[in-house]
Order: structure tokens, then C-alpha cells, then sequence
């Protein structure tokens, strides 16, 4: 859960804010709101995820719900893991 | 079209002609027909010409028959035929055929008022020996820029920025509320200028100087009040938009040069193009753009429409690579950093029509400010009616009818595209609501500002000063008329009428003359109905009705297509220039002292590995780009290339 969070986090930081975080990114706080990210910046989260954490996000599940803060991140990525079928 | 440049001592001391020589020596590409100076004690004119009105008897700067007033001007006054005739029957003796003159005898008999009679576009500055006195005056829309300074105890003027940093005594300290403004609204907000201590006449201004006194005032303000001809019914106002089009059109083929036409594909270039050409009576020249990118190319539009309004037509093929060669130059025209490269194809247009010996040529600016024609028009609209039933499931669907050439918006969620364009949040009182969705997504690039430039910048908001701008009658215009105003007197002014206008068409020497910005046809528009103007989520209903017969139905009927040139792409390719990667080195960036050096990094590893780059990249890219090169040629270099005291490099200093 802390690995998950730590990497989203490092992502969003490194590739939307450019190394600063200023104020902090709070766990919940609002990427559109903050102004994060744009309509592009939602697709290379997307990207990101499906790279690094292997699972494959449906067109349906791209919302704000699932998508918009740390905190939602983070459970969202979590919930997909624990759906992915075990391999072999 | 010119370039003026002038000293009116404030201290007694006796204007400078040597001074005087050298701010006049860099305005030659927008007069490259004659240049000529008047320096006596009490002040000190200067005028480069493209001679295009009267070109025997115009030179300036021209004195009246007594030789009490001297006048340099630049622009055009479009009603000078029906003014001279006027002043004729009044008994003013004329010695030339030029509005120049036109202007000197309006001045005599009206006095400061003579700005409220002229249609047209210009810059001028008028010295009054007699009363020891100097009226400078902008036209009403911004077309035609005028910066001033107060320094060595004379207040100094020019068409051009860089005439004024060859004074002695004029600082280059860089404006960095200024570069927050250009990070934001696209430029900084007349006054303002990049430049701490230079300001800008802001458009529909006068300035005077009397006893040492310098004086700005307003003598004309845009009205999107909604007038008592509401009444009128759809056809006459129809009928009535086309006939002020048409003499728009008609005062705007006056010239004693050939007068072109730029041609882009869209509603409104093809319908002045159509109206010129039947006004003209004869085989009209137009020219275009083409881009390798299906996206930003409309070539096949430009065509149909040439096709069909049998024109002589010919278009320039611009180039990622293209772009990325002229942009330095772009900036030492544009003075000010840039979020879109935009102007660099407009540069090498107007390059071409001059080529093509052409020095005059109609566009079709203004028509999306005044008919309603933006997207941002239309996600208001959205916004609105999805603000006024939070709980409503169907109507953020609308959101899919927004921005339809924008492939990685359409690829969104219905949630998501809500979401962006803040639809739940009710307008309330916020008198930017229209713009705040675009000036959040640019407001990104503070984070790129170093740690200095962020402390000195400290508290400021950009939009509390845009806000301090805004008339009273502002506040009860229904909020399209807000959206409509706040384009016309900021993006309008600020970038395309300058930045993407002026500077890169007199870069060499070329002319635009725009009938949607007749006074006439401005104050029309601007009081219609916005029902005529957006109907549904059709953009320029009225105009596109008035357009029936005279454009083609495939140029009338195609969705909107924003004109856009290519962004990122222009700087990062195996051919791609040296400065690129010399300015965005660490080296540069700390040198400069604008940005931080590990963001830009960052930033130009995602733009190099060729990912995907959003929207706040691409503006942040050349925003940083543009503002380094700003930096390299101004702050820290000679703008003009020409040698002299200013020459000499220094680090930038902070001013909020």
C-alpha cells in the first residue's frame, strides 16, 4: 500500500509538478482542482499504471472517482491488483 | 505602414537628434520606404515609412501650412476621403492627397476630440509648438502599437520597444509581474510591458504632455451592453451586418498600392476575401499556410475556397523545422515571451507576400471576438446550463461537443471532460468565470519560476489585476457579453493583433488591414444579441447566415478549426537548432535566473523522449524557450544587432 502510494506519488511529482511540490500534494487533495493535470496528464497517469503496476485499466474506470487524488489512486491500484487473476 | 519614434524633453534640456537617429535606425523593416527625422529644441520626430496612401506627397513627419504642428503617424485612417471633404467645406486648404494631412486639419478644428472621428488604425504623435504640447493616441482596438518611457529627463516614444532601449538612460530591468501576466493571459496587460520601466499606451488611449506633465486617458471603451435595435428581426440585422461589412471592406481597399488578402480556410478570412473581391471589381491576390500535420493544416478548405471566389492563390508550406529556424527572430519582433509559436508562420507569411510585391493585405481578425466564433464561447455556455442542475446526468454530455479537434480531450470520459471545465461550479459572482478553466491550466507554469522570481512574486495574482481592469458596466452583462469583452480587450490586443499581427507582419514590411474591426462594425456586433451570435452550440450564427452566397457552403459548414502551429515538435528533432539545447541547459537556465534548472530538465526529457506532451507542457515549453531567448536578446543582449552603449551584457534585475 505505502510502495504504491510512494511510487504515484513520485510519479505525479516528477512528471506533472517537475520536482516541486509547493504546497505538499496531501493525500487527498484534488489533481484537477490543483491543476495537476490536464486531459493529456490523465492519459499518462493511466499509461503509468498500467505500466508499473500491470494491470489494465478499462475505458469505464477512467473517472475521477478512481483517478483524482492519492488517496483514490492508491485504493483503486490496490483493488485492480487483488483482481488480477494469479499467474499460471 | 510605419514606425514612429520621438523625444519630448520634460527638463528644458533640448531633444537629442543623435538619440533621436539611432531609435528611428531600428524601426527600418516597418518602413523600409523612407526614413526621416525633425529634431528641434522643443522636441524631436521620427518616421520610417512604407508608403502605401499618397506615396509622392505623405512624407512625415509633416507639419501644417504654418508650421505650428508636426505630426508622425503610423496606420491608416480609413475614413480620410469623407473627413477631407468635410474639412474641405470648412475651408481647410489641402497640400497633399495623404490622411496624414487629414489628421494635422482635424486636429486644428477638434482639437483631442479628433480621435472620436477617425475609423481606422494608428499610432501617431502630435507635438503642438504653439501650446508646447504633445497628443499621442492608439486606435481604438490596439491594432497599431506605441510604448513610452520617461528617462534623461525626456519622455521618449516608438512603435517599437528596441527603438527605446538605445536611449541613454533606459533601464532593461526585466517586469516579472509582466512575464506572471504573459504565464497567464498570454501577454502582459497594457500597461504593462516585459520591461519594468517601458509601458505601453494601452489601445482607445490618448496621452499628453504639457509643463512636464505626463497624462493617460481613456477616450473609448468597447460596450457589450445589449442596445434598444435588439428589437430589430433576424433578417435586418442580417441585411445591416453586411452592409457595414461591406463598406468596412470597401474603406479598406483604399491604397495606391495593390491590397491582398490572407486566405486561411475559415469563415472569416473567405468572407472579407469574398467582400474584397467584389468590392475591388477585379481578380483579388490571396495567400495562405499549409503544415505537414493533418491536424493544423486546412489547405483543403483554403483551396475550395479559392476555388470558388476566383482568386489568384497561393499558399507557404511551413515546417516543424521551419519554426523552430525563425523563432529567435519571432522574439526580437514580438518583444515579449510567447506560449504558442503561433507567429512564426505568420512571420513567414508575410515574408512571402512581400515577396510576391505585395505590401498590403485584409484578414479576418476579430470575427470570433465580436460574432461570438471561440470555443471558449461555447464551453461557457456548457458550463452554465450544467452549473444551473448540478444533479443533472445528461447535460454534461454536452462537454463531447467541445473542442472536437482536440483528439486526447475526446478520448475522455464524460466524468473526466465535466470534471475539466469545472461543470458543477455555479458562476456565482466570479467575473472571470468564463476564462478560469484556461488561466488555471496556464497559471502551471509558475511552478517552473525559480526560487527568486516565485519570493518576488510573492502574493501577486494575476487575475486580481485583470479584475481591477474590468469597466463598472461589466459587472451587469449577462456573462457571454463578459467572455466576448474579456477576449476583445485582452487576448485580442495583447497577442493577436500584436504578437501574431503587427510585429510579425511589419517584421518585412507587410501591412493587415481588418474589416471586422471597423468602428462600426465593432460597435454593432458587440450590442447584438448573443443568441445571434451563438445559436444552440452553432458559433457565428449570424455571420454565417450573412455569409450565404458568398463563402462556400463546405467553408460555411465546417466545424471551427482554430489556427495552431506546430509546438514541441518544432524544437526537438535531429535537425533541431543549436540555441534550443543552449537555452535550456542548466548552464543557461541558471544563468538567466528565471526558471529552476531541475524542472526545466525534467521537462525537456519528457518533450526529448518524444512522449506524449499535453497542453501545459507545450505552453510551458515555449513559454520557457521564448522567455530565455527574451532574456538572451534583451535583458542580456543588443536587441537591434546594432553596437552601441546598451551593448554591454548584465544579469537581469528583480522588479515586481
Amino acid at each position: 500500500m505505502q510502495t504504491t502510494t510512494f511510487a504515484l506519488r513520485r510519479f505525479i511529482v516528477e512528471n506533472f509538478l517537475f520536482g516541486r511540490e509547493d504546497p505538499p500534494l496531501g493525500e487527498d487533495d484534488s489533481l484537477l482542482g490543483r491543476g495537476i493535470v490536464d486531459s493529456t496528464g490523465v492519459l499518462e497517469l493511466v499509461a503509468f499504471i498500467e505500466r508499473t503496476f500491470g494491470v489494465d485499466v478499462l475505458d469505464h474506470e477512467i473517472v475521477p472517482a478512481n483517478l483524482d487524488s492519492l488517496a483514490s489512486l492508491t485504493r483503486f491500484v490496490e483493488g485492480k491488483r487483488r483482481q488480477r487473476p494469479v499467474p499460471g | 505602414m510605419c514606425g514612429v519614434a520621438g523625444i519630448v524633453p520634460l527638463d528644458g534640456r533640448p531633444a537629442d537628434a543623435a538619440t533621436l537617429a539611432r531609435m528611428i535606425a531600428t524601426l527600418r523593416h516597418r518602413g523600409p520606404d523612407q526614413t526621416a527625422s525633425v529634431c528641434r529644441a522643443d522636441a524631436g520626430l521620427a518616421h520610417s515609412r512604407l508608403a502605401i496612401i499618397d506615396v509622392e506627397g505623405g512624407a512625415q513627419p509633416m507639419a501644417n501650412a504654418e508650421d505650428t504642428l508636426l505630426l508622425t503617424f503610423n496606420g491608416e485612417i480609413f475614413n480620410y476621403v469623407e473627413l477631407r471633404e468635410e474639412l474641405k467645406a470648412r475651408g481647410c486648404r489641402f497640400r497633399t492627397a495623404s490622411d496624414t494631412e487629414v489628421l494635422l486639419h482635424l486636429y486644428e478644428t477638434e482639437g483631442d476630440a479628433c480621435v472620436q472621428r477617425l475609423n481606422g488604425q494608428w499610432a501617431f504623435a502630435l507635438w503642438d509648438r504653439r501650446r508646447r504640447r504633445l497628443l499621442m493616441s492608439r486606435d481604438r482596438l490596439g491594432v497599431r502599437p506605441l510604448f513610452y518611457t520617461v528617462a534623461g529627463g525626456a519622455l521618449l516614444f516608438a512603435s517599437e520597444i528596441k527603438a527605446l532601449l538605445t536611449c541613454p538612460g533606459v533601464s532593461r530591468d526585466i517586469d516579472l509581474a509582466a512575464l506572471d501576466q504573459a504565464f497567464t493571459f498570454w501577454s502582459p496587460l497594457a500597461p504593462r510591458t516585459m520591461f519594468a520601466h517601458i509601458h505601453a499606451l494601452p489601445p482607445a488611449h490618448v496621452l499628453t504632455v504639457e509643463h512636464g506633465v505626463v497624462a493617460v486617458r481613456r477616450y473609448w471603451q468597447v460596450d457589450y451592453s445589449p442596445s434598444s435595435t435588439t428589437e430589430r428581426s433576424e433578417r435586418e440585422h442580417i441585411e445591416h451586418a453586411l452592409e457595414l461589412l461591406d463598406d468596412a471592406t470597401r474603406l479598406r481597399l483604399r491604397a495606391d498600392v495593390p491590397v491582398a488578402a490572407y486566405l486561411s480556410g475559415g469563415l472569416d478570412s473567405t468572407l472579407t476575401a469574398a467582400l474584397a473581391r467584389r468590392a475591388a471589381g477585379q481578380r483579388l491576390r490571396t495567400f495562405s499556410i499549409t503544415f505537414d500535420d493533418p491536424e493544423l493544416d486546412e489547405r483543403t478548405a483554403q483551396e475550395a475556397a479559392a476555388r470558388f471566389l476566383d482568386v489568384d492563390h497561393s499558399s507557404i508550406h511551413c515546417t516543424a523545422a521551419d519554426v523552430a529556424q525563425v523563432f529567435p527572430d519571432v522574439i526580437r519582433h514580438t518583444e515579449t515571451p510567447l506560449l504558442r509559436t503561433g507567429p512564426a508562420p505568420m512571420y513567414l507569411l508575410s515574408r512571402h507576400v512581400r515577396e510576391a510585391g505585395f505590401k498590403v493585405a485584409l484578414t479576418g481578425e476579430g470575427a470570433d471576438e465580436l460574432f461570438g466564433g471561440y470555443d471558449i464561447f461555447k464551453e461557457l455556455k456548457v458550463r452554465l446550463f450544467c452549473a444551473a442542475d448540478p444533479a443533472s446526468r445528461r447535460r454534461p454530455l454536452l462537454f463531447r461537443r467541445l473542442y472536437p479537434y482536440l483528439p486526447r480531450l475526446q478520448r475522455q470520459s464524460d466524468a473526466y471532460r465535466a470534471a475539466f471545465f469545472d461543470a458543477s461550479v455555479p458562476a456565482a459572482s466570479d467575473p472571470l468565470y468564463s476564462h478560469r478553466p484556461r488561466w488555471r491550466a496556464a497559471a502551471k507554469l509558475r511552478g517552473f519560476l525559480s526560487n527568486d522570481v516565485r519570493a518576488a512574486l510573492a502574493g501577486r495574482d494575476a487575475c486580481a489585476d485583470l479584475i481591477d481592469t474590468l469597466p463598472a458596466a461589466y459587472a451587469g452583462w449577462e456573462p457571454f457579453a463578459q467572455a466576448s469583452f474579456l477576449e476583445t480587450t485582452q487576448l485580442l490586443p495583447g497577442y493577436i493583433l500584436a504578437s501574431q499581427g503587427d510585429r510579425v507582419g511589419l517584421a518585412h514590411g507587410v501591412e493587415t488591414r481588418f474589416p471586422f474591426l471597423d468602428t462600426r462594425v465593432v460597435e454593432f456586433a458587440a450590442a447584438l444579441p448573443s443568441r445571434l451570435k451563438m445559436r444552440g452550440l452553432t458559433e457565428k450564427y449570424l455571420l454565417k447566415r450573412a455569409a450565404e452566397g458568398l463563402v462556400p457552403t463546405a467553408v460555411r459548414e465546417r466545424p471551427k478549426q482554430p489556427y495552431r502551429s506546430p509546438g514541441v515538435r518544432a524544437f526537438f528533432h535531429p535537425a533541431a537548432p543549436d540555441y534550443v539545447e543552449e537555452l535550456l541547459s542548466e548552464r543557461e537556465i541558471s544563468r538567466h535566473g528565471l526558471f529552476r534548472p531541475a524542472a526545466v530538465a525534467a521537462l525537456v526529457r519528457k518533450c526529448r523522449a518524444g512522449e506524449v506532451v499535453g497542453n501545459s507542457d507545450e505552453m510551458a515549453l515555449v513559454g520557457i524557450l521564448s522567455t530565455q531567448l527574451f532574456s538572451h536578446i534583451f535583458i542580456q543582449g543588443s536587441p537591434s544587432g546594432v553596437s552601441g552603449a546598451d551593448d554591454h551584457v548584465r544579469a537581469p534585475a528583480l522588479h515586481r
